[in-house]
Protein backbone atom coordinates (compact mmCIF):
# COMPACT_ATOMS: atom_id res chain seq x y z
CA UNK A 1 0.00 0.00 0.00
CA UNK A 2 0.92 3.51 -0.80
CA UNK A 3 2.06 5.62 2.58
CA UNK A 4 1.50 9.05 2.56
CA UNK A 5 5.11 9.60 5.12
CA UNK A 6 8.03 7.24 5.09
CA UNK A 7 7.42 6.85 8.93
CA UNK A 8 5.10 4.37 8.55
CA UNK A 9 5.56 0.87 10.13
CA UNK A 10 3.91 -2.37 9.55
CA UNK A 11 2.69 -4.01 12.93
CA UNK A 12 4.49 -6.50 14.15
CA UNK A 13 1.84 -9.68 14.79
CA UNK A 14 4.48 -12.15 15.33
CA UNK A 15 3.65 -14.06 18.84
CA UNK A 16 5.67 -12.78 21.66
CA UNK A 17 8.80 -14.60 22.67
CA UNK A 18 9.09 -16.15 25.79
CA UNK A 19 11.83 -13.86 26.84
CA UNK A 20 8.98 -10.76 25.93
CA UNK A 21 6.27 -12.78 27.77
CA UNK A 22 8.19 -13.09 30.96
CA UNK A 23 8.04 -9.00 30.93
CA UNK A 24 10.77 -8.80 33.31
CA UNK A 25 13.58 -8.06 30.98
CA UNK A 26 11.33 -5.09 29.09
CA UNK A 27 10.66 -3.71 32.53
CA UNK A 28 14.03 -3.55 33.38
CA UNK A 29 14.98 -1.55 29.80
CA UNK A 30 12.30 0.54 30.45
CA UNK A 31 13.47 1.47 33.92
CA UNK A 32 16.86 1.94 32.79
CA UNK A 33 15.38 4.13 30.42
CA UNK A 34 13.69 6.48 33.04
CA UNK A 35 16.65 6.18 35.22
CA UNK A 36 18.93 7.95 32.35
CA UNK A 37 16.43 10.58 32.19
CA UNK A 38 16.67 11.26 35.77
CA UNK A 39 20.28 12.83 34.50
CA UNK A 40 19.11 14.66 31.68
CA UNK A 41 18.93 18.21 31.34
CA UNK A 42 15.93 19.68 32.44
CA UNK A 43 13.87 21.19 30.15
CA UNK A 44 12.04 23.59 32.78
CA UNK A 45 12.45 27.55 32.41
CA UNK A 46 12.19 28.95 35.74
CA UNK A 47 9.83 31.19 34.36
CA UNK A 48 9.55 34.58 36.30
CA UNK A 49 13.29 34.69 36.66
CA UNK A 50 14.49 33.22 33.81
CA UNK A 51 12.75 33.90 30.66
CA UNK A 52 13.32 32.92 26.85
CA UNK A 53 14.22 35.41 24.30
CA UNK A 54 11.89 36.70 22.32
CA UNK A 55 11.91 36.48 18.86
CA UNK A 56 11.93 39.83 17.18
CA UNK A 57 8.70 40.17 15.70
CA UNK A 58 7.06 39.25 19.42
CA UNK A 59 4.00 41.52 18.84
CA UNK A 60 2.81 42.27 23.17
CA UNK A 61 1.39 45.17 24.91
CA UNK A 62 0.76 48.49 22.80
CA UNK A 63 2.70 51.18 23.53
CA UNK A 64 1.62 54.80 23.27
CA UNK A 65 4.77 56.53 22.19
CA UNK A 66 5.93 60.20 22.72
CA UNK A 67 8.36 61.79 20.45
CA UNK A 68 11.86 62.75 21.94
CA UNK A 69 10.70 65.91 23.98
CA UNK A 70 8.47 64.00 25.52
CA UNK A 71 4.99 65.30 23.59
CA UNK A 72 2.30 62.51 22.61
CA UNK A 73 2.52 61.62 18.89
CA UNK A 74 -1.14 60.19 18.94
CA UNK A 75 -3.05 62.83 16.47
CA UNK A 76 -6.41 60.87 17.34
CA UNK A 77 -6.73 60.37 13.29
CA UNK A 78 -8.58 56.80 13.96
CA UNK A 79 -6.84 55.43 11.70
CA UNK A 80 -5.74 52.19 13.98
CA UNK A 81 -9.11 51.86 15.31
CA UNK A 82 -10.71 51.78 11.88
CA UNK A 83 -7.25 49.14 10.80
CA UNK A 84 -8.17 46.94 13.83
CA UNK A 85 -9.93 43.53 12.76
CA UNK A 86 -11.25 43.05 16.47
CA UNK A 87 -12.37 46.60 16.73
CA UNK A 88 -10.31 46.96 19.77
CA UNK A 89 -9.49 50.39 20.02
CA UNK A 90 -11.68 53.34 20.72
CA UNK A 91 -10.77 56.76 21.49
CA UNK A 92 -12.02 60.42 21.52
CA UNK A 93 -10.24 63.56 20.22
CA UNK A 94 -9.65 66.86 21.96
CA UNK A 95 -7.83 70.09 20.19
CA UNK A 96 -4.98 71.32 21.73
CA UNK A 97 -4.82 74.13 23.81
CA UNK A 98 -2.42 77.19 23.64
CA UNK A 99 -0.22 77.02 26.07
CA UNK A 100 -0.50 72.61 26.13
CA UNK A 101 2.31 72.47 23.07
CA UNK A 102 4.70 70.59 25.28
CA UNK A 103 2.46 68.15 25.72
CA UNK A 104 0.57 67.26 22.40
CA UNK A 105 2.64 67.27 19.26
CA UNK A 106 -0.08 67.69 17.08
CA UNK A 107 -2.89 70.35 17.28
CA UNK A 108 -5.25 67.32 17.58
CA UNK A 109 -5.45 64.80 20.05
CA UNK A 110 -6.51 61.60 22.06
CA UNK A 111 -8.19 62.92 25.25
CA UNK A 112 -9.37 59.14 25.71
CA UNK A 113 -7.55 56.21 24.43
CA UNK A 114 -8.87 52.87 25.21
CA UNK A 115 -7.84 49.40 23.86
CA UNK A 116 -9.96 46.26 24.97
CA UNK A 117 -6.90 43.87 25.68
CA UNK A 118 -9.52 40.70 25.48
CA UNK A 119 -10.70 41.78 22.23
CA UNK A 120 -7.06 42.32 20.73
CA UNK A 121 -5.75 39.74 19.05
CA UNK A 122 -2.04 41.69 18.66
CA UNK A 123 -2.00 41.22 14.94
CA UNK A 124 -0.05 44.80 15.12
CA UNK A 125 -2.58 46.35 12.44
CA UNK A 126 -2.82 48.98 14.42
CA UNK A 127 1.12 49.80 14.74
CA UNK A 128 1.16 49.50 10.84
CA UNK A 129 -1.58 51.83 10.32
CA UNK A 130 -0.11 54.62 12.52
CA UNK A 131 0.25 57.85 10.64
CA UNK A 132 2.38 59.27 13.19
CA UNK A 133 4.54 56.18 14.75
CA UNK A 134 2.13 56.63 17.74
CA UNK A 135 1.29 53.00 18.72
CA UNK A 136 4.00 50.17 19.15
CA UNK A 137 3.17 46.72 20.11
CA UNK A 138 5.89 46.13 22.69
CA UNK A 139 8.03 42.61 24.15
CA UNK A 140 5.51 42.53 27.43
CA UNK A 141 2.46 40.05 28.46
CA UNK A 142 -0.84 40.89 28.69
CA UNK A 143 -1.33 41.10 32.80
CA UNK A 144 -3.83 39.31 34.45
CA UNK A 145 -6.69 40.66 36.12
CA UNK A 146 -9.28 39.66 38.57
CA UNK A 147 -11.68 41.58 36.71
CA UNK A 148 -13.12 41.85 32.92
CA UNK A 149 -12.48 46.47 33.40
CA UNK A 150 -8.69 45.64 34.68
CA UNK A 151 -7.88 44.44 30.80
CA UNK A 152 -9.37 47.66 29.14
CA UNK A 153 -6.33 49.81 28.90
CA UNK A 154 -6.85 53.35 29.72
CA UNK A 155 -4.33 56.01 28.20
CA UNK A 156 -2.53 56.07 31.39
CA UNK A 157 -1.77 52.46 31.22
CA UNK A 158 -0.33 52.62 27.38
CA UNK A 159 1.51 55.97 27.77
CA UNK A 160 5.11 55.33 27.78
CA UNK A 161 7.09 57.29 30.31
CA UNK A 162 8.35 60.54 30.05
CA UNK A 163 11.20 60.04 27.77
CA UNK A 164 13.41 63.37 29.91
CA UNK A 165 11.62 62.87 33.10
CA UNK A 166 12.16 59.54 33.71
CA UNK A 167 14.86 58.54 30.69
CA UNK A 168 15.34 54.92 32.56
CA UNK A 169 11.66 53.58 32.46
CA UNK A 170 11.40 55.31 29.26
CA UNK A 171 14.12 53.24 27.15
CA UNK A 172 12.73 49.99 29.42
CA UNK A 173 9.24 50.85 28.08
CA UNK A 174 10.47 51.19 24.46
CA UNK A 175 11.47 47.83 24.15
CA UNK A 176 13.27 46.25 21.04
CA UNK A 177 10.81 46.56 18.86
CA UNK A 178 10.91 50.28 18.65
CA UNK A 179 13.81 50.54 18.54
CA UNK A 180 14.99 48.63 15.73
CA UNK A 181 11.55 49.98 14.20
CA UNK A 182 13.35 53.26 14.75
CA UNK A 183 16.83 52.90 13.97
CA UNK A 184 14.74 51.26 10.14
CA UNK A 185 13.48 54.77 9.87
CA UNK B 1 3.15 -15.93 90.58
CA UNK B 2 5.87 -13.61 92.30
CA UNK B 3 3.70 -10.58 93.43
CA UNK B 4 6.81 -9.03 92.30
CA UNK B 5 5.56 -9.67 88.65
CA UNK B 6 2.27 -8.31 88.83
CA UNK B 7 2.86 -4.69 89.77
CA UNK B 8 3.04 -2.97 86.73
CA UNK B 9 6.61 -1.83 85.05
CA UNK B 10 6.30 1.59 84.47
CA UNK B 11 9.52 2.18 83.08
CA UNK B 12 8.86 -0.64 80.50
CA UNK B 13 5.45 0.68 79.80
CA UNK B 14 7.46 4.81 79.67
CA UNK B 15 9.68 2.92 77.33
CA UNK B 16 7.61 1.40 74.49
CA UNK B 17 5.01 4.32 74.68
CA UNK B 18 8.38 6.47 73.85
CA UNK B 19 8.98 4.36 71.50
CA UNK B 20 5.72 3.83 69.70
CA UNK B 21 5.25 7.64 69.87
CA UNK B 22 8.83 7.94 68.00
CA UNK B 23 8.13 5.24 65.35
CA UNK B 24 4.33 6.72 64.74
CA UNK B 25 5.85 10.26 64.30
CA UNK B 26 8.72 9.20 62.16
CA UNK B 27 6.29 6.87 59.94
CA UNK B 28 4.30 9.85 59.77
CA UNK B 29 7.43 12.35 59.01
CA UNK B 30 8.39 9.68 56.34
CA UNK B 31 5.15 9.41 54.22
CA UNK B 32 5.28 13.26 54.19
CA UNK B 33 8.68 13.45 52.38
CA UNK B 34 7.53 10.54 50.27
CA UNK B 35 5.07 12.60 48.50
CA UNK B 36 7.60 15.11 48.22
CA UNK B 37 10.36 12.56 47.15
CA UNK B 38 7.15 10.73 44.60
CA UNK B 39 6.70 14.38 43.14
CA UNK B 40 10.56 14.76 42.59
CA UNK B 41 11.13 11.41 40.93
CA UNK B 42 8.41 11.79 39.36
CA UNK B 43 9.79 15.17 37.73
CA UNK B 44 13.49 13.83 37.32
CA UNK B 45 12.24 11.22 35.36
CA UNK B 46 10.24 13.42 33.05
CA UNK B 47 13.04 16.05 32.23
CA UNK B 48 11.24 18.37 34.76
CA UNK B 49 12.45 19.60 37.96
CA UNK B 50 9.27 18.86 40.39
CA UNK B 51 8.43 21.10 43.41
CA UNK B 52 10.91 23.85 44.22
CA UNK B 53 8.99 27.01 45.35
CA UNK B 54 7.72 26.08 49.17
CA UNK B 55 11.32 26.94 50.79
CA UNK B 56 14.47 25.97 49.78
CA UNK B 57 14.36 22.89 46.85
CA UNK B 58 10.87 22.99 47.75
CA UNK B 59 11.51 21.13 51.10
CA UNK B 60 8.20 22.69 52.82
CA UNK B 61 5.96 21.71 49.65
CA UNK B 62 4.79 18.59 52.06
CA UNK B 63 3.76 21.18 54.34
CA UNK B 64 1.72 23.25 52.40
CA UNK B 65 0.19 20.06 50.67
CA UNK B 66 -1.34 19.23 54.42
CA UNK B 67 -2.56 22.49 54.93
CA UNK B 68 -4.09 22.91 51.72
CA UNK B 69 -6.01 19.55 52.67
CA UNK B 70 -6.63 20.78 56.34
CA UNK B 71 -8.51 23.99 54.95
CA UNK B 72 -10.36 21.98 52.21
CA UNK B 73 -14.28 21.80 52.54
CA UNK B 74 -15.34 18.62 54.43
CA UNK B 75 -17.86 17.40 52.26
CA UNK B 76 -19.69 14.02 53.15
CA UNK B 77 -22.12 13.19 50.50
CA UNK B 78 -25.41 12.92 51.39
CA UNK B 79 -26.45 9.65 50.19
CA UNK B 80 -23.15 8.42 52.13
CA UNK B 81 -23.52 5.93 55.34
CA UNK B 82 -21.70 8.76 57.96
CA UNK B 83 -20.36 6.36 59.78
CA UNK B 84 -19.08 4.29 57.23
CA UNK B 85 -17.59 6.90 55.06
CA UNK B 86 -15.69 8.19 58.27
CA UNK B 87 -14.60 4.42 59.23
CA UNK B 88 -12.79 4.12 55.73
CA UNK B 89 -10.20 6.36 56.44
CA UNK B 90 -9.75 5.99 59.59
CA UNK B 91 -9.03 2.35 59.16
CA UNK B 92 -7.05 2.40 56.07
CA UNK B 93 -4.45 4.70 58.40
CA UNK B 94 -4.93 2.18 61.52
CA UNK B 95 -3.96 -0.95 59.55
CA UNK B 96 -1.25 1.44 57.68
CA UNK B 97 0.23 2.22 61.32
CA UNK B 98 -0.11 -1.01 62.98
CA UNK B 99 2.68 -3.00 61.28
CA UNK B 100 5.44 -0.95 62.17
CA UNK B 101 4.61 -2.55 65.79
CA UNK B 102 6.96 -5.95 64.79
CA UNK B 103 9.42 -4.16 62.89
CA UNK B 104 12.94 -4.38 65.00
CA UNK B 105 14.05 -0.70 63.80
CA UNK B 106 17.50 -1.83 66.03
CA UNK B 107 19.17 -3.90 67.83
CA UNK B 108 18.67 -2.31 71.41
CA UNK B 109 20.32 0.92 73.15
CA UNK B 110 21.70 1.39 76.94
CA UNK B 111 19.48 4.34 78.72
CA UNK B 112 20.05 4.26 82.05
CA UNK B 113 21.23 1.55 82.89
CA UNK B 114 18.57 -0.21 80.89
CA UNK B 115 18.76 -2.71 77.81
CA UNK B 116 15.89 -1.56 75.84
CA UNK B 117 15.17 -3.21 72.58
CA UNK B 118 14.22 -0.88 69.17
CA UNK B 119 11.12 -2.81 68.48
CA UNK B 120 8.01 -2.33 69.73
CA UNK B 121 6.74 -5.88 70.01
CA UNK B 122 8.79 -8.97 69.91
CA UNK B 123 5.79 -11.45 69.34
CA UNK B 124 6.84 -14.40 68.17
CA UNK B 125 4.34 -14.82 64.97
CA UNK B 126 6.05 -10.91 63.89
CA UNK B 127 5.86 -12.20 60.05
CA UNK B 128 2.12 -13.37 60.70
CA UNK B 129 0.78 -10.52 62.42
CA UNK B 130 2.65 -8.19 59.57
CA UNK B 131 1.05 -10.01 57.32
CA UNK B 132 -3.09 -9.77 58.59
CA UNK B 133 -2.61 -6.38 59.65
CA UNK B 134 -1.77 -5.89 55.80
CA UNK B 135 -5.00 -8.26 54.63
CA UNK B 136 -6.93 -5.46 57.06
CA UNK B 137 -6.06 -2.81 54.99
CA UNK B 138 -8.27 -3.69 52.03
CA UNK B 139 -11.13 -3.32 54.68
CA UNK B 140 -10.02 0.62 53.86
CA UNK B 141 -10.58 0.28 50.29
CA UNK B 142 -13.88 -1.63 50.78
CA UNK B 143 -15.57 0.32 53.43
CA UNK B 144 -14.82 3.87 51.85
CA UNK B 145 -15.80 2.71 48.24
CA UNK B 146 -19.09 1.03 49.74
CA UNK B 147 -19.71 3.59 52.09
CA UNK B 148 -19.25 6.23 49.37
CA UNK B 149 -22.37 4.81 47.66
CA UNK B 150 -21.70 5.42 43.84
CA UNK B 151 -20.85 2.56 41.56
CA UNK B 152 -17.25 4.05 40.47
CA UNK B 153 -16.02 3.60 44.16
CA UNK B 154 -17.73 0.28 44.80
CA UNK B 155 -16.49 -1.06 41.81
CA UNK B 156 -12.75 0.03 42.72
CA UNK B 157 -13.52 -1.41 45.71
CA UNK B 158 -14.26 -4.76 44.16
CA UNK B 159 -11.39 -4.44 42.14
CA UNK B 160 -8.91 -3.76 45.07
CA UNK B 161 -10.44 -6.59 47.20
CA UNK B 162 -9.62 -8.85 44.53
CA UNK B 163 -6.42 -7.61 43.76
CA UNK B 164 -5.56 -8.05 47.40
CA UNK B 165 -6.78 -11.26 47.81
CA UNK B 166 -5.11 -12.98 44.25
CA UNK B 167 -1.79 -11.11 45.36
CA UNK B 168 -2.13 -12.01 49.33
CA UNK B 169 -1.39 -16.32 48.14
CA UNK B 170 1.70 -15.85 46.42
CA UNK B 171 3.04 -13.45 48.87
CA UNK B 172 2.24 -15.81 51.24
CA UNK B 173 3.86 -18.78 49.81
CA UNK B 174 6.98 -16.88 49.13
CA UNK B 175 6.96 -16.24 53.18
CA UNK B 176 6.62 -20.07 53.70
CA UNK B 177 9.62 -20.16 51.47
CA UNK B 178 11.20 -18.06 53.46
CA UNK B 179 10.28 -19.34 56.59
CA UNK B 180 11.70 -22.75 55.75
CA UNK B 181 15.07 -21.37 55.87
CA UNK B 182 14.43 -18.97 59.18
CA UNK B 183 12.62 -21.76 61.01
CA UNK B 184 10.70 -18.82 62.63
CA UNK B 185 8.19 -16.62 62.52
CA UNK B 186 10.07 -14.12 65.01
CA UNK B 187 11.30 -10.94 63.19
CA UNK B 188 14.19 -10.35 65.72
CA UNK B 189 15.29 -13.71 64.99
CA UNK B 190 14.87 -13.65 61.38
CA UNK B 191 17.13 -10.47 61.32
CA UNK B 192 19.92 -12.64 64.02
CA UNK B 193 20.00 -15.09 60.96
CA UNK B 194 21.01 -12.88 58.81
CA UNK B 195 23.42 -10.45 60.84
CA UNK B 196 25.78 -13.18 60.99
CA UNK B 197 25.41 -15.31 57.96
CA UNK B 198 24.16 -13.99 53.91
CA UNK B 199 20.88 -11.82 53.80
CA UNK B 200 18.29 -14.35 52.37
CA UNK B 201 17.91 -12.70 49.15
CA UNK B 202 20.48 -14.58 47.85
CA UNK B 203 19.72 -17.72 49.31
CA UNK B 204 16.30 -16.84 47.74
CA UNK B 205 15.91 -14.62 44.81
CA UNK B 206 12.99 -15.36 43.33
CA UNK B 207 10.96 -15.91 46.50
CA UNK B 208 11.98 -12.04 47.23
CA UNK B 209 10.76 -11.21 43.81
CA UNK B 210 7.41 -12.44 44.08
CA UNK B 211 7.43 -11.01 47.24
CA UNK B 212 8.41 -7.67 45.83
CA UNK B 213 5.54 -7.74 42.93
CA UNK B 214 3.13 -8.55 45.45
CA UNK B 215 4.16 -5.80 47.77
CA UNK B 216 3.20 -3.43 44.85
CA UNK B 217 -0.18 -5.04 44.54
CA UNK B 218 -0.82 -5.02 48.30
CA UNK B 219 -0.17 -1.48 48.10
CA UNK B 220 -2.01 -0.18 45.59
CA UNK B 221 1.10 0.88 43.42
CA UNK B 222 1.56 0.88 39.57
CA UNK B 223 1.42 -1.15 37.77
CA UNK B 224 -1.02 -2.73 40.27
CA UNK B 225 -3.22 0.51 41.05
CA UNK B 226 -6.57 -0.73 39.66
CA UNK B 227 -8.63 0.78 42.49
CA UNK B 228 -8.02 3.75 41.88
CA UNK B 229 -7.59 3.55 38.10
CA UNK B 230 -7.97 7.83 37.56
CA UNK B 231 -9.13 7.30 34.09
CA UNK B 232 -11.11 4.70 34.32
CA UNK B 233 -12.57 4.98 37.42
CA UNK B 234 -12.70 8.46 38.35
CA UNK B 235 -10.05 7.93 40.99
CA UNK B 236 -11.73 5.09 42.40
CA UNK B 237 -13.16 4.41 46.00
CA UNK B 238 -11.78 8.28 46.91
CA UNK B 239 -13.76 9.24 44.48
CA UNK B 240 -16.13 11.24 47.21
CA UNK B 241 -13.73 11.87 49.62
CA UNK B 242 -12.26 15.70 50.56
CA UNK B 243 -10.11 17.59 52.72
CA UNK B 244 -8.05 15.63 55.45
CA UNK B 245 -10.31 12.06 54.69
CA UNK B 246 -9.05 12.34 51.49
CA UNK B 247 -5.51 13.03 52.80
CA UNK B 248 -5.85 9.97 55.24
CA UNK B 249 -6.20 7.50 52.01
CA UNK B 250 -3.26 9.15 50.28
CA UNK B 251 -1.34 9.15 53.69
CA UNK B 252 -2.29 5.26 54.09
CA UNK B 253 -0.69 4.84 50.84
CA UNK B 254 2.07 6.06 51.63
CA UNK B 255 2.69 4.57 54.97
CA UNK B 256 2.24 1.57 53.29
CA UNK B 257 4.80 1.91 50.99
CA UNK B 258 7.12 2.97 53.71
CA UNK B 259 6.03 -0.46 55.64
CA UNK B 260 6.46 -2.71 52.75
CA UNK B 261 10.11 -1.02 51.94
CA UNK B 262 11.15 -1.65 55.90
CA UNK B 263 9.31 -5.13 56.00
CA UNK B 264 11.32 -6.19 52.52
CA UNK B 265 14.57 -5.07 53.83
CA UNK B 266 14.26 -6.59 57.09
CA UNK B 267 13.02 -9.76 55.75
CA UNK B 268 15.32 -10.23 52.71
CA UNK B 269 17.92 -7.77 53.00
CA UNK B 270 19.59 -8.18 56.74
CA UNK B 271 17.33 -5.33 58.80
CA UNK B 272 19.66 -3.38 60.53
CA UNK B 273 22.57 -5.60 59.81
CA UNK B 274 25.47 -3.45 58.48
CA UNK B 275 26.82 -4.83 55.55
CA UNK B 276 30.33 -6.03 55.56
CA UNK B 277 31.03 -4.80 59.37
CA UNK B 278 30.98 -7.16 62.19
CA UNK B 279 27.84 -5.71 64.43
CA UNK B 280 29.34 -7.23 67.46
CA UNK B 281 32.72 -6.56 66.96
CA UNK B 282 30.93 -2.54 66.11
CA UNK B 283 29.25 -2.60 69.61
CA UNK B 284 33.03 -3.07 71.46
CA UNK B 285 34.55 -0.32 69.91
CA UNK B 286 32.35 2.41 69.45
CA UNK B 287 29.56 1.21 72.05
CA UNK B 288 26.29 0.13 71.79
CA UNK B 289 24.34 3.50 71.28
CA UNK B 290 26.63 4.55 68.85
CA UNK B 291 25.67 0.73 66.77
CA UNK B 292 21.67 0.78 67.66
CA UNK B 293 22.14 4.43 65.77
CA UNK B 294 24.14 3.28 62.77
CA UNK B 295 22.33 0.04 62.25
CA UNK B 296 18.98 2.22 62.38
CA UNK B 297 20.40 4.59 59.38
CA UNK B 298 21.49 1.22 57.45
CA UNK B 299 18.10 0.04 57.90
CA UNK B 300 16.63 3.79 56.58
CA UNK B 301 18.87 3.18 54.09
CA UNK B 302 17.45 0.11 52.74
CA UNK B 303 14.29 1.31 53.42
CA UNK B 304 14.76 4.19 50.62
CA UNK B 305 16.45 2.29 48.62
CA UNK B 306 12.90 0.27 47.95
CA UNK B 307 11.21 2.89 48.00
CA UNK B 308 12.90 4.68 45.79
CA UNK B 309 12.04 1.20 43.29
CA UNK B 310 8.52 1.54 44.20
CA UNK B 311 8.33 5.10 42.81
CA UNK B 312 10.75 4.14 39.87
CA UNK B 313 8.26 1.31 38.81
CA UNK B 314 5.59 3.50 39.43
CA UNK B 315 7.08 6.14 36.86
CA UNK B 316 7.81 3.90 34.44
CA UNK B 317 5.57 1.03 33.61
CA UNK B 318 1.77 1.59 32.68
CA UNK B 319 -1.10 0.05 34.46
CA UNK B 320 -2.19 -3.37 33.83
CA UNK B 321 -5.49 -4.78 32.51
CA UNK B 322 -7.82 -6.02 35.31
CA UNK B 323 -7.74 -9.71 33.40
CA UNK B 324 -3.49 -9.13 32.79
CA UNK B 325 -3.54 -8.71 36.40
CA UNK B 326 -5.47 -11.35 37.52
CA UNK B 327 -3.84 -13.58 34.87
CA UNK B 328 -0.22 -12.40 36.40
CA UNK B 329 -1.66 -13.71 40.47
CA UNK B 330 -2.90 -16.68 39.37
CA UNK B 331 -1.55 -18.57 36.24
CA UNK B 332 2.20 -16.82 36.92
CA UNK B 333 2.69 -15.97 40.68
CA UNK B 334 0.66 -18.74 42.02
CA UNK B 335 2.54 -21.30 40.58
CA UNK B 336 5.78 -19.70 40.22
CA UNK B 337 5.18 -19.21 44.47
CA UNK B 338 4.87 -23.16 44.64
CA UNK B 339 7.15 -24.03 42.81
CA UNK B 340 10.01 -21.92 44.48
CA UNK B 341 8.85 -23.27 47.66
CA UNK B 342 9.31 -26.68 46.96
CA UNK B 343 13.00 -25.69 45.59
CA UNK B 344 13.78 -24.00 48.75
CA UNK B 345 12.41 -26.99 50.68
CA UNK B 346 14.41 -29.51 48.73
CA UNK B 347 17.50 -27.48 49.14
CA UNK B 348 17.44 -26.82 53.02
CA UNK B 349 16.37 -30.55 53.03
CA UNK B 350 19.58 -31.55 51.31
CA UNK B 351 21.32 -29.16 53.39
CA UNK B 352 23.01 -26.68 50.45
CA UNK B 353 21.43 -23.78 52.70
CA UNK B 354 19.96 -22.81 55.78
S1 LIG C 1 -2.96 44.64 17.60
FE1 LIG C 1 -4.53 44.26 16.06
S2 LIG C 1 -6.28 43.65 17.29
FE2 LIG C 1 -4.87 44.60 18.69
S3 LIG C 1 -5.50 46.69 18.80
FE3 LIG C 1 -3.94 46.58 17.20
S4 LIG C 1 -5.05 46.27 15.34
FE4 LIG C 1 -6.45 45.82 16.98
S1 LIG D 1 -2.37 55.89 17.40
FE1 LIG D 1 -1.76 56.53 15.36
S2 LIG D 1 -3.36 55.76 14.03
FE2 LIG D 1 -4.16 55.67 16.10
S3 LIG D 1 -5.23 57.56 16.36
FE3 LIG D 1 -3.21 57.91 17.12
S4 LIG D 1 -2.09 58.73 15.40
FE4 LIG D 1 -3.94 57.83 14.55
Amino acid sequence: MQTLTNRAKPVDRRPMTLAERLYVVNIFKGMMITLRHMFKKKATIQYPEQQRPFSPVFRGLHVLNRDEQGRERCTACGLCAVACPAEAITMEAAERKPGEEHLYREEKYAAKYEINMLRCIFCGLCEEACPKDAIYLSETFARSNYKREGLIYKKQDLLIPHPIEQPEEYRKALGNRAKQKQSAN
Amino acid sequence: MNPVLLVIDWAFLLEKAILISVVIGLSLFIAMYETYAERKVAAFMQDRRGPNRAGPFGILQPLADGLKLFFKEEIVPNTANKFLFVLGPSLAMLTAMMTSAVIPWGSSVEVFGRQVNLQIADINIGVLFIFGVVSMGVYGIMIGGWASNNKFSLLAALRGASQVISYELPMGLSLISMLIITGSLKMSVIVGGQVDSIYYVLLNPLGFFIFLVCAFAECNRTPFDLPEAENELNFGYHQEYSSMKLGFYLFAEYINMFISSVVMATLFFGGYDIPFVSDAGLVESIGQNWTALIQCLVLFLKTGFFIFLFMWVRWTIPRFRYDQLMNLGWKVMIPLALVNMVLVSLLVLTGIIG
